[in-house]
């Protein structure tokens, strides 16, 4: 591939991209992203590959392997061009006859298209499915048009159109001043402005200055940076060209988890690439600009997200994070000033730079400008990655793109903006998103994590796995984190066991105060958040763990215990057989017991009782009625 | 040991790399054997307790050998409230091993990761890198006892 010497080159090469691809062509995609290649997605491609070759359609068809679509829930996804034909959860013993029927004589196959589970509708193209209809995929939508691994097909799109536009038409100040306008704020958690940052780190002494596209995605249950990242690398690495010539820095850096293999694989791709297109290295289209970016792996550990600590293992040395000021604007990286956003951030500019401050900044709310993509977790019935305009409803989240509660069960909360974070209740769904708002009720956006809870989840034992998270991840260099959040631990751990005590919520609330004032960086200075947001929309969880011993979730282990009641029970020896401890009594024709002395509350015999039967249940905080041994089965046609 | 020497020499042998150079000795060997860091230490000219700072911070590193088979459970909090504390109780109780341990005849070793990122497919065992997904509790015996 010959080197593109100026923006006119960039255009003549995109042309002749798009000269040699028909779009009337069939094109089949299969979405390669981490979920889908969870849901062995790369058999399905095999399978593809195989079966094209086999019809000898080799010539009339392309297969291709796109970037995460999102729909999780659904994988693996196919998609097949051009009539946007799009058939979930597809297997390998699938592909023969989408081959022969969709893409040779233009069939649609009934059993492998979306059906609403409300109207029952059938819905044939990806983009009239309710789980995309509802969204704004801006930053993410490409994602599945492109190979990932394919620079021309990024190129095809307008790609590094931007970065020509930045080079040739605007000056540093222009371009810092657009991004200003714009509104945009870090995506990574935090929501400073980034104009306003790269204004601070351009103004900072110093000629050598560096930019680091943040990727240390550490919230457990996000994960649209991976995606984003492996999915679309080129839209980042576009966006930190501009960044790096509108601060003046030449070099940069990539920080990116080593547990996301395949954004690894792909980014060191996207790199080598855009190296012999000469969009990155020296001379970058012929502008007299130089910039070169290196990739580094992190070891995991969830403070290292912080930008101090990012840059100390940059340096090779721990990932602990340093008091601030000064700040990375001015001395970061080998003490010369830096400039670090989190992908998603530099997928935006690209866009903010073709398009226009105002065109930006017409999306979104007063004070948090744009979409946002949002992990959609948990309870919810469509899991999977969402880019949704700045000020969107909780309830437009759960109910219209999630597809509400799985199992129709109740909706409880959502928790956002991962360990750092709170829950919000019910009480608050039709809160529009952004910064602010979800400040103000006391959670934050993070990096855009949201796991929705229903009625069986304990909101004590929430709050609980955050702060072990969190005291596991403490790096231990501060009093107040590290001991700290042992403590109120400890705390919490004895009220979930049920052996809390008066004063214990006062006591979390004591040191939730200390710690958020005391700690050295925003892991300590946030990390009492789980437990003050339950505290605040679900002190009665609490009271009722502490006062009554009870859970009312019916989850927390030690304060549950298992029934069978015998009115219910069929005899028909199930759990009995399962039980891994054999705590289970009776026989066939005899009403089934469990000796509470033996159980071990696996919950196993809930599990595998027959929803028929529906005998098994749950208890908290009552006493468990005592066995009736010998009692006969007086033996019911079920359901006849 | 020539491949630390090997991969040394892939960065250089640049100290500030220093992480680097650990991911893929860690890599090659599936855990950090200590002669290995101690030669790490004396070509780089790093002092040994830097090292072992490092190699007992990040969760990527192993200090001891680690088993045939890797078990690893996805404690993520979409995972952990769809009823991964459960399936790992299962696991622990077939395995009788605490995450972090390996077992004596080095056949297998479990680990928890804080998230996969595969959601959808909560709660998820990963057993050498297959991914078993919307798992209970009685269903994940199987999977562990067709491992040799």
């Amino acid at each position: 591939m010959a080197r593109i010497k100026s923006p006119s080159d960039l255009v003549k090469l995109r042309r002749k991209i798009l000269g040699k691809r028909d779009p009337n062509k069939p094109c089949i995609t299969i979405c390669s992203g981490t979920g889908c290649q969870a849901y062995a997605s790369e058999k399905v491609v095999a399978a593809f590959v195989d079966e094209i070759k086999r019809q000898g359609l080799e010539k009339e068809v392309d297969i291709r392997r796109t970037g995460c679509h999102g729909f999780c829930e659904k994988g693996p996804l196919t998609v097949i061009y051009p009539e946007e034909i799009c058939y979930l959860q597809v297997e390998p013993k699938d592909v023969p006859e989408i081959v022969s029927q969709t893409v040779v004589e233009n069939k649609i196959i009934d059993r492998l298209i979306y059906t609403d589970p409300l109207t029952n509708e059938r819905i044939i193209h990806e983009s009239e499915i309710p789980f995309y209809k509802n969204q704004s995929r801006l930053i993410f939508g490409n994602n599945r048009r492109i190979d990932p691994r394919s620079i021309e097909d990024y190129i095809a799109l307008g790609g590094y159109s931007a970065v020509a536009k930045a080079l040739f038409e605007m000056t540093p100040e222009q371009i810092i001043e657009t991004v200003k306008r714009s509104g945009l704020r870090g995506r990574g958690g935090a929501g400073f402005p980034t104009g306003l940052k790269w204004e601070f780190c351009r103004n900072a002494p110093g000629d050598s200055k560096y930019v680091i596209i943040n990727c240390d995605e550490g919230d457990p249950g996000a994960y649209m940076d991976r995606s984003l990242f492996e999915g679309n690398p080129h839209s980042v690495l576009e966006g930190a060209l501009i960044g790096a010539y509108a601060i003046g820095a030449r070099e940069g850096y990539i920080y990116v988890r080593q547990e996301y293999p395949i954004a690894v694989e792909n980014v060191a791709i996207a790199i080598e690439q855009a190296k012999n297109y000469g969009l990155l290295g020296a001379d970058i289209l012929g502008s007299g600009f130089d910039f070169d970016i290196y990739m580094h792996r992190g070891g995991g550990a969830f403070v290292s997200g912080e930008e101090t600590a990012l840059i100390a293992a940059l340096e090779g040395r721990v990932g602990e994070p340093r008091q601030r000021p000064p700040y990375p604007a001015t001395s970061g990286l080998w003490d010369k000033p830096t400039n670090i956003n989190n992908v998603e951030t530099w997928a935006n500019v690209p866009f903010i730079i073709n398009n226009g401050a105002e065109w930006y900044s017409a999306l979104g709310t007063e004070k948090s400008k744009g979409t946002k993509i949002f992990s959609l977790v948990g309870k919810v019935n469509n899991t999977g990655l969402i880019e949704v305009p700045m000020g969107i409803t909780l309830r437009e989240i759960v109910y219209n793109i999630g597809g509400g509660i799985r199992g129709g069960k109740k909706f409880k909360a959502v928790q956002t903006g991962g360990p750092s974070g709170g829950c919000i209740p019910e009480s608050l769904i039709d809160l529009p998103i952004d910064f602010e708002k979800l400040t103000e009720v006391g959670s934050m956006m993070g990096s855009g994590g949201m796991i929705v809870m229903d009625e069986d989840t304990c909101m004590v034992d929430v709050a609980r796995y955050f702060l072990s998270f969190l005291s596991e991840e403490s790096c231990g260099k501060c009093t107040p984190c590290r001991e700290g959040l042992k403590h109120m631990l400890a705390v919490l751990n004895r009220i979930i066991e049920g052996n809390g005590r008066e004063g214990d919520i006062e006591l979390l609330e004591e040191l939730s105060e200390v710690i958020a004032d005391a700690s050295l960086c925003a892991l300590g200075g946030t990390a009492p958040n789980p437990v003050l947001t339950t505290l605040k929309y679900f002190r009665d969880e609490y009271e009722a763990h502490i006062k009554e011993r009870r859970c009312p979730a019916k989850s927390c282990k030690p304060l549950v215990t298992y029934y069978i009641q015998p009115d219910k029970c069929q005899a028909c020896l199930i759990c009995l057989r399962n039980c891994p401890v054999d705590a289970i009594y009776g026989d066939k024709g005899l009403v089934h017991w469990i000796d509470q002395e033996k159980c071990i509350k696996c919950g196993i015999c809930l599990d595998v009782c027959p929803p028929r039967f529906n005998a098994v249940v749950k208890l908290s905080g009552e006493p468990v009625p005592a066995p009736v041994p010998e009692k006969k089965v007086m033996r019911k046609k079920v359901g006849r | 040991m020539t491949e630390v020497d090997e991969i040394v020499a892939r960065y250089r042998g640049d100290e500030s790399a220093l992480i680097q150079i650990l991911l893929d000795i860690q890599r090659e060997y599936y855990w950090l054997p200590k002669e290995a860091l101690l030669e790490l230490s004396e070509r780089l000219e790093v002092p040994l307790n830097r090292i072992y700072h490092i190699a007992t911070f990040y969760k990527a590193f192993s200090l001891t050998p680690r088993g045939r088979h890797q078990v690893m459970v996805c404690m993520g909090t979409a995972c952990y409230i769809r009823g991964a504390p459960q399936l790992l109780d299962k696991v622990e109780e077939i395995l009788k091993l605490k995450p972090g341990e390996t077992s004596s005849d080095m056949r297998f070793t479990l680990t928890t990761v804080n998230c996969l990122g595969c959601c959808a497919l909560g709660p998820v065992v990963v057993v050498d890198g297959e991914y078993h997904g919307r798992l209970a509790p009685a269903k994940v015996g199987q999977f562990l006892e067709a491992c040799d």
